[in-house]
């Protein structure tokens, strides 16, 4: 026990700023006013520049396209700590996914594996623009989604690689990492059903009167799933704050759109329900539609978002990437488009930072990544009895039973136990008082045997027959 | 606990104890409800099965009036079981504000069977949603709002157009609270109408606990009495597992007197609708009714068969299939599913794997046929089990009288 908290004060004391707060770091940064500054960006604030200042910066994003309705303006303004936090977030995601794609190759990650890389700006620009009442969910492709809602790196290269610290407990895997707390609502293997869970989550916001909204994200391979339009219509008819958030990065696993949809323009798909289209790749731009989006929603009802936007990887780990499509065009979007490099260049352009102090901030992000990577791959796997774990609540208004071999070990020990104690106390002589305590004991010390005998017995029922 | 006089051991098990023939008072609602451990009492457990052998003293041949293990000659009301239904659910949802009925024709209309026939003026037609016909989305809309702690009763107009819902159901309700390592959990309740009907035709008589009794983390009871049907539905909408209620369409006009104090069933358990000692007939839904026909023909020729209503399709009552087992040592089970994959095949290796000492032979298995239901009437009846079947199973097991 005092080893157990001395090591404990010991991790604490050892901790490095920015490290496992990351995700409280994103959620701290996105919000639009953020009193604090994170530990890291203090730590590489050592010259007194204007970027851990609120000086407001000026910005133009790409023009926004709508469908039945009004577009924002494209003219935003930032500021130096908020283009900061975007860089780091975005970079230290990047970092993440690639070291995802290197535990892959080396095995740690076995299944399926679907990284974000190259679509940070959605995620990131999205989290500015939200709050907690606000409720995400989204396909697979979450490892990013789920820390910029508030986990932590080491969550999910423990839960990548089915470690019991891993935000699942391990028995999600790459594609099931949600987080209760920070509003994450998954992860989901099947493509398209999660849009039915976010109209669901909207109605809950409804009903409970929370001022909130659900971005229901998914791609543009799930754009042509029949549910999505049912769930899209249920919205409308009942108006729910949910914004279906299309990711379109052009492939659905290996067909390009123009092979899969006969209408690429995924903004339009809601017909009756007004949609967007944003270029993905462009930070701000993406704060600003949600910011639009999220008014719309929590007033009228539905919105559709099309986010212009790319992947660097295959599908999956299980996919090249290059097969359906060209080296040159992934470079040529890396070269021009990337959403890192973009704001890399404004915050060189506004002086929010030098070069020297971007490099401190990826040297520390990818400190980040390699120490929580190191401390995944030592992570505990879970015990055997976490099989049987977690697939039933244990419920009230309904008796959990045990298996009938459980049943006639406690019962046999019961048996002879009472029995044992029955003969004992049947040949001693006593009055009325003496026996009555004794017996009510005797009850007592069954009723607790029994209770600790089921529980460390660890054999629920449901699991069995 | 009865302690006797010599010193044998003193009996404590439910089961075995002379439980006097008293009116069984319902469950006491606070001691199931407000219930967090979820520890099985060995003593409570004992007086809650002992509840199933109420029946022991009263000599009673369970006919299709009185089939109810809770009947109480004085007190209580008379309730169709759609009835039945209807206050159960009404009962809940007047006392959690997160219950709410998703499903076709359930505001406005009613419901197509009359369950939720008032609930809009009563609730609101935002607690009784109408939905269009599109069962994959509004159950995945139900599992989504179950996520956040809303309580959604999901109402399939039948049971077989949930299979549009399949994915929904196996994926999410199922696995959502394992797969997030016990972050979320579903209290969903879906529910609805299956099994063979009056020549309703192939796709309108499905019996769907086949196909979802191996999704894990998913919890199925089959109701066959309005006392039950209640009860079921009042502990499967507080239990915080997802429990798929299955009823039947030709139960639903079933009248019986239920008790008017608040009561529920237990979702896990069985129920003994007649206790006997030549051999335990395991049965569920419509069938229960077959069987008790047939049984009146077998206790004339001398038999005396132990029918008990299993209810609890997953998990199975082990317990209380165990118990009867070793006194009767004969098994015939009596189902509506299909042959092949249906709720006897799992219940027979089940039975096998856990009571072969116990059994003196083969365990009997009488099951509809492998086919789509054919809408000519003749046809329909050689689909399902009917009791002349019941019959000779039973002496066929046991042996000619």
């Amino acid at each position: 026990m005092a080893m157990h908290l001395w090591r404990r004060a010991w991790n604490v004391l050892r901790q490095t700023p920015g490290g496992p707060v990351s995700g409280a770091v994103t959620r701290a940064q996105a919000a639009v006013s953020s009193t604090q500054n994170p530990p890291s960006v203090t730590a590489a604030a050592s010259a007194s520049r204007s970027f851990a200042g609120d000086a407001k910066i000026a910005y133009e994003t790409p023009a926004f396209k709508g469908h039945k309705t009004d577009v924002p303006t494209t003219k935003v303004e930032t500021s130096g700590k908020e283009l900061m936090g975007f860089f780091r977030t975005m970079f230290l995601m990047r970092r993440m996914e690639i070291a995802a794609d290197a535990m892959y190759k080396q095995k740690f990650v076995r299944g399926f594996c679907h990284l974000y890389d190259g679509q940070e700006a959605v995620c990131v620009g999205m989290e500015a623009a939200l709050n907690e009442k606000d409720c995400i969910i989204t396909s697979y492709r979450d490892h990013c989604t789920h820390v910029g809602r508030g986990g932590t790196v080491y969550e999910v290269f423990a839960e990548l690689m089915g470690r019991k610290d891993g935000c699942s407990l391990g028995k999600g895997g790459s594609m099931h990492m949600y987080n209760k707390k920070g509003g994450f609502f998954g992860g989901n293997g099947i493509v398209g059903a999660q849009t039915a869970l976010g109209a669901g989550l909207a109605f809950a916001q409804k009903y409970l009167k929370v001022e909130g909204v659900t971005m229901a994200m998914y791609g543009d391979g799930a754009a042509n799933q029949g549910q999505l339009f049912e769930a899209m219509n249920i919205s409308a008819l009942w108006d729910l704050p949910v914004i279906y958030v299309c990711e379109n990065n052009h492939y659905g696993m290996g067909t390009a759109e123009w092979r899969s949809a006969k209408s690429p323009c995924y903004y339009k798909r809601g017909d009756y329900i007004p949609g967007m289209q944003v270029d993905g790749m462009d930070c701000m731009a993406v704060k600003q539609a949600v910011k639009f989006a999220k008014a719309y929603a929590l007033k009228k009802g539905p919105f559709v978002l099309e986010f212009d936007t790319y992947r660097y990887h295959g599908h999956s780990m299980s996919d090249p990437g290059s097969t359906y499509r060209t080296r040159d065009e992934i470079k040529a979007i890396r070269e021009g488009r990337d959403c890192i490099e973009k704001i890399r260049r404004i915050i060189l352009k506004h002086k929010v930072a030098t070069e020297k102090e971007l490099k401190e901030i990826e040297k520390g992000a990818k400190k980040e990544v390699e120490d929580a990577l190191a401390k995944a791959k030592n992570a505990p796997l879970p015990d055997p009895p976490e099989l049987f774990t977690n697939i039933f609540v244990k419920s009230c208004g309904a008796l959990v039973r045990l298996s009938p071999i459980a049943c006639k070990r406690t019962l046999y020990i019961k048996i002879v136990i009472h029995d044992w104690l029955y003969r004992c106390f049947w040949s001693m002589d006593m009055n009325a008082l003496e026996y009555f305590i004794l017996v009510s004991l005797s009850l007592a010390f069954l009723y607790f045997a029994e209770v600790v005998v089921l529980n460390c017995s660890r054999m629920e029922l449901i699991a069995r027959r | 606990m009865a302690m006797a006089a010599a010193p044998t051991l003193p009996i404590y098990h439910g089961l075995r104890a002379a439980a006097p023939a008293k009116q069984p008072a319902p469950a006491k609602l606070t001691a199931h409800s407000h219930c967090r451990l979820a520890l099985p009492l060995r003593a409570r457990a004992s007086s809650s099965s002992s509840r199933p052998l109420r029946h022991v003293a009263a000599n009673a041949v369970a006919t299709k009036e009185a089939v109810s293990t809770s009947s109480s000659t004085q007190g209580g009301h008379e309730l169709l079981m759609f009835e039945a239904l209807r206050e159960g659910l009404g009962e809940e949802m007047e006392r959690d504000p997160n219950v709410c009925v998703i499903g076709e024709d359930v505001g406005d209309y009613g419901g197509s069977y009359k369950v939720t026939k008032g609930f809009t003026e009563k609730f609101g037609s935002w607690r009784v949603l109408d939905t269009p016909i599109a069962e994959n989305s509004f159950t995945g809309m139900a599992i989504g709002a179950a996520m956040t702690g809303l309580r959604p009763v999901v109402e399939g107009m039948n049971m077989g157009f949930l299979l549009l819902a399949y994915n929904q159901i196996a994926n999410n309700c199922g696995m959502l609270h394992y797969t997030s390592g016990g972050q979320f959990t579903i209290p969903i309740v879906i529910r609805g109408p299956g099994g063979v009907g009056r020549q309703l035709g192939a796709e309108h008589s499905q019996r769907l606990e086949s196909y979802f009794q191996s999704v894990p983390g998913l919890q199925m009871v089959a109701c066959s009495t309005p006392y039950n049907a209640k009860g079921l539905m009042k502990a499967a909408i507080r239990c915080e597992n997802p429990v798929i209620l299955y009823e039947h369409v030709l139960l639903y006009n079933l009248k019986e007197r239920i008790p008017d104090e608040e009561y529920t069933c237990c979702l896990e358990e069985a129920e003994m609708v007649r206790p006997g000692s030549d051999i335990t007939i395991l049965t569920y839904s419509r069938m229960r009714y077959h069987v008790t026909q047939a049984a009146k023909t077998l206790v004339d020729r001398g038999y005396d068969p132990e029918i008990i209503d299993i209810r609890s399709l997953k998990p199975f009552d082990m317990y209380t299939i165990g118990e009867s087992i070793k006194k009767t040592h004969r098994v015939l089970i009596v189902e509506e599913c299909m042959r092949t994959g249906g709720i006897g095949a799992s219940l027979r290796s089940a039975i096998m794997e856990t009571f072969w000492d116990e059994l003196d032979g083969p365990i009997g298995c009488l099951s509809s046929q492998d086919v789509p239901t054919p809408y000519s009437g003749p046809l329909e009846e050689l689909t399902v089990v009917q009791p002349p079947q019941i019959v000779a199973a039973v002496e066929n097991l046991c042996g000619k009288k």
